[in-house]
């Protein structure tokens, strides 16, 4: 049992902190990048790819890394430090995830090649209108004739839909859920991207009897798309570690600093113990957080390892937002600071692959499964 | 002890509703129910029409518009113009300013201004916080020389709402640097025409510009714009932030915003079904009722015991949990959309209802009921200190 990095991954991080640093100096960069689109900047796209972030989970024979779910949390947690607006859980470890457990041998070198030099970008076309967290992906139809596949149906909202280079759709197949590869430029499909509140963007794909191409085999993927989904959870709860972090710093901060009442904040003891809460709740976020990562290292059960995770990161994710703006008074409500940003995103993604809510509801299922929880295998 | 209403407020409320529905356009109060910005035209025209009914300014001396009401009457009035999705006559107008100047002002500035002031034939914006001076507004630096009949104000403003639309702004100024904090300040009323005004908007974390900074530059003001004494603004600002004690909880809007939630739940759910059958969602949203029950009952207490005109102890009760009450019902409807709540932005294209996109902007825009109007540390304070007699 160990819960530190080793100096490889010490090495990653401070790379990886070091170029989003740069990218995003201030909450003025991040602002400039996410009023235009694609609501992210590709140069230092280009440069995570170029430090090998972008192929950190992928097959060397597929033109990655190598390496594991302990890395992919390095930068999912320096991404959310600065809540960097690429793409990195959406694109590497949802699209690049599903394509790497179930896409053909040409499919994966092909994309996942691509994907890791940063030359190409996929996401997952997945959430419908109406259907909240499904993981059916059923209101888009897949049809064959022959040996060509078309889809039709809507997804939406599809995060960074509009920008994609290639979209990994699900789709009703005989006896499950199916994943297909659909280019944006193929027939019948419409897609129209807008910005979404945290200044990310989103769109409303359209398919209209658009030709598409199994992933993988042509069939159900469902158990493929539970794992990784749990897997982008997992990653999204590092993420919301990053954000959290820096929304706690950056309300120390202002405590110490801040003078009403002839005196710095930091005074009150009313709000001193309200950070000292908020790190209560990231610390514990950041254990269960943690330990979901060395789940997913372990092939333990990911998936309640993910719900676990995502509860407890909904949980601390709302309550270190709102308290950091909050204990800013009027300025934690404005675009021109940060603070608000953080909250911002922490909200997104909790509503990004189940809220606590929904996790909550998860794990009830599974009470009766176990008398005590061990943690340890 | 007794629950009914007497027959006579029982009539009041239906004349209330009676109103509230039938004299307000019904465009406004659809803009208001689906939660969509008001513009100032309309804000304007809702004011306008409740003043032609002589119900704008029901708190004011009956001399200027007011109504000799009860305590009762007044809430009565408040929540049924809320359930309606009736705006509410602008605070800065009808709550604030208006008073004071009724209670404090020469015959000549309520003559000039109280009569525009019901109509929001002026549109007023409150000054009082400064970059420095939050929390601890006492300590605000705006600075209102006197030279022959005019003063001539430096400093600035900052988080004045809707201050774009401002035609006039009431002002905290120090006019006695050498006096201690709060004896040293006067309540001045500001063209916001004059020479060396500069309003600029700020940006909030929901992509609005509600909020300004106003800056003043060697603005010269007449001296009979000055509200009551020189030197007495602090009076007449603790008069004004006390003054409201009717309605400082939204019961009513939440009321409604909740019941909406409601009717929207029924289809929220996964393929069409209904989230009333997720007990997570059933006991929270039952757990709010009950919340909104207690904070409406105990409204209703301090309504029924402010007859002889004294703020109950209680208000801070009412900010304090009315506040977190409205922001709980902004949470639920981010939740009940799931992933459709991330789609703020999306055009009319988009597959999505309409209370998906704008309940996220919504939620975090509301962070600011618990900061501004007295924080709601502020008011634990007071409760503290005043109520609990605890000094911290
Ligand atoms: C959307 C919005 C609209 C507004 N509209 C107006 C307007 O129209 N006109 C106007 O004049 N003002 C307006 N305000 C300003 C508002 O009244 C102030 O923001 C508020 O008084 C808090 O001051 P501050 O922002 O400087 O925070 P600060 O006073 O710096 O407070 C920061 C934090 O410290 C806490 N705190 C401060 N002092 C203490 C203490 N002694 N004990 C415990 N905790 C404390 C606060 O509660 C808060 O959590 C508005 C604010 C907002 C956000």
């Amino acid at each position: 049992m160990d819960f530190t990095l080793d100096a490889e991954q010490v090495a990653l991080r401070d790379a990886v902190r070091g170029l989003l640093g740069k990218s995003y100096e201030s909450s003025e960069t991040r602002r400039a990048v996410t009023k235009q689109d694609p609501g992210w900047d590709e140069k230092t796209w280009a440069q995570l790819a170029e430090m090998g972030a972008l192929g950190l989970p992928f097959a060397e024979a597929d033109g990655g890394m190598g390496a594991g779910p302990v890395e992919v949390s390095i930068v999912a947690e320096e991404i959310g430090r600065v809540i960097a607006p690429e793409p990195y859980v959406e694109a590497v470890v949802l699209a690049g995830g599903l394509i790497a457990a179930a896409g053909t041998d040409e499919q994966r070198a092909e994309i996942l090649g691509a994907l890791s030099e940063g030359t190409l970008v996929p996401v997952f076309a997945h959430n419908e209108p109406g259907q909240r967290y499904s993981e059916a992906g059923a209101g888009v139809t897949a049809t064959k004739s022959g040996d060509a596949w078309t889809l039709t149906g809507v997804k939406e909202p599809v995060i960074g839909g509009a920008r994609a280079d290639l979209l990994i759709v699900s789709a009703a197949v005989d006896g499950g859920t199916g994943l297909f590869l659909v280019k944006p430029d193929a027939e019948g499909l419409t897609r129209d991207g807008y910005a979404t509140f945290e200044g990310g963007r989103a769109a409303r794909i359209g398919l209209n009897a658009t030709p598409a191409t199994p992933l993988g085999e042509a069939g159900d993927q469902s158990g493929v798309i539970a794992k990784v989904i749990a897997e982008a959870q997992i990653a999204y709860g590092h993420e919301s570690l990053g954000a959290m972090q820096s929304a706690l710093e950056q309300t120390t901060e202002y405590l110490k600093t801040r003078k009403q009442f002839g005196v710095p904040l930091s005074t009150f003891q009313a709000l001193t113990f309200r950070a000292a809460d908020m790190y209560v709740e990231l610390e514990l976020a950041r254990s269960v957080v943690t330990w979901a990562t060395l789940v997913l290292l372990d092939g333990g059960d990911a998936q309640e390892a993910a719900s676990r995770a995502k509860l407890q990161v909904s949980k601390a994710g709302r309550h270190i937002g709102k308290e950091a703006i909050q204990l800013h008074g009027g300025i934690g409500m404005t675009a021109e600071y940060s603070v608000g940003h953080f909250t911002s995103r922490l909200t997104a993604i909790d509503h990004t692959l189940g809220d606590g809510r929904h996790h909550l509801a998860l794990l009830v299922e599974r009470l009766d499964d176990h008398g005590v929880i061990e943690p340890l295998p | 002890m007794r629950l009914q209403l007497s027959d006579e407020d029982v009539a009041f409320r239906e004349e209330m509703r009676e109103f509230f529905t039938t004299k307000v356009s019904k465009e406004i109060r659809d803009t208001v129910a689906a939660r969509h910005e008001l513009t100032k035209e309309q804000i304007v025209e809702a004011q306008q029409a409740l003043n032609a009914g002589g119900i704008a300014v029901p708190n004011w001396p009956v001399e200027w518009g007011g109504k000799d009401w009860t305590p009762l009457q007044r809430h009565i009035w408040h929540e049924e113009m809320q359930l309606a999705n009736v705006p509410i006559p602008l605070a800065f107008n009808a709550g604030m300013v208006g008073p004071v100047i009724a209670a404090f002002g020469s015959q000549e500035l309520k003559e000039r201004f109280l009569p525009k002031t019901a109509n929001l034939d002026i549109w007023w914006s409150q000054g009082f916080s400064e970059p420095d001076s939050g929390s601890d507004l006492a300590s605000l630096r705006t600075t209102a020389v006197k030279e022959g009949d005019e003063y001539v104000v430096n400093g600035q403003k900052t988080w004045t709402t809707l201050g774009q639309y401002g035609d006039w702004i009431f002002n905290l100024v120090r006019t006695d640097p050498e006096a201690k904090k709060q004896a040293g300040i006067s309540f001045l009323l500001i063209d916001m025409t004059t020479p060396g005004v500069t309003v600029r908007p700020i940006e909030l974390i929901d992509g609005g510009f509600e909020v300004n900074e106003v800056f003043f530059d060697n603005v010269r003001v007449p001296a009979e714009n000055l509200v009551g004494e020189e030197n007495k603004g602090w009076d007449y600002a603790k008069f004004l932030l006390g003054n409201e004690r009717v309605g400082v909880a939204p019961v009513g809007a939440t009321k409604r915003s909740l019941s909406a939630a409601k009717d929207y739940a029924k289809t929220a759910g996964p393929g069409g079904t209904s989230l009333l059958d997720d007990p997570l969602y059933a006991s929270q949203i039952a757990d709010l009722e009950n919340e909104l029950l207690a904070l409406e009952l105990t409204a209703l207490r301090v309504v029924a015991h402010s007859t002889d005109g004294k703020p109950h102890p209680a208000s801070s009760v009412l900010k304090l949990r009315g506040t977190e009450l409205q922001q709980a019902v902004t949470e639920l409807y981010v939740d009940m959309g799931g992933p459709a709540s991330l789609a703020s932005g999306a055009g009319p294209e988009s597959d999505l209802a309409d209370w998906n996109k704008v309940s996220t902007p919504y939620y975090l825009n509301f962070r600011k009921a618990s900061i501004y109007g007295g924080s709601n540390e502020i008011q634990r304070t007071i409760i503290a200190g005043t109520i609990l007699g605890l000094r911290g």
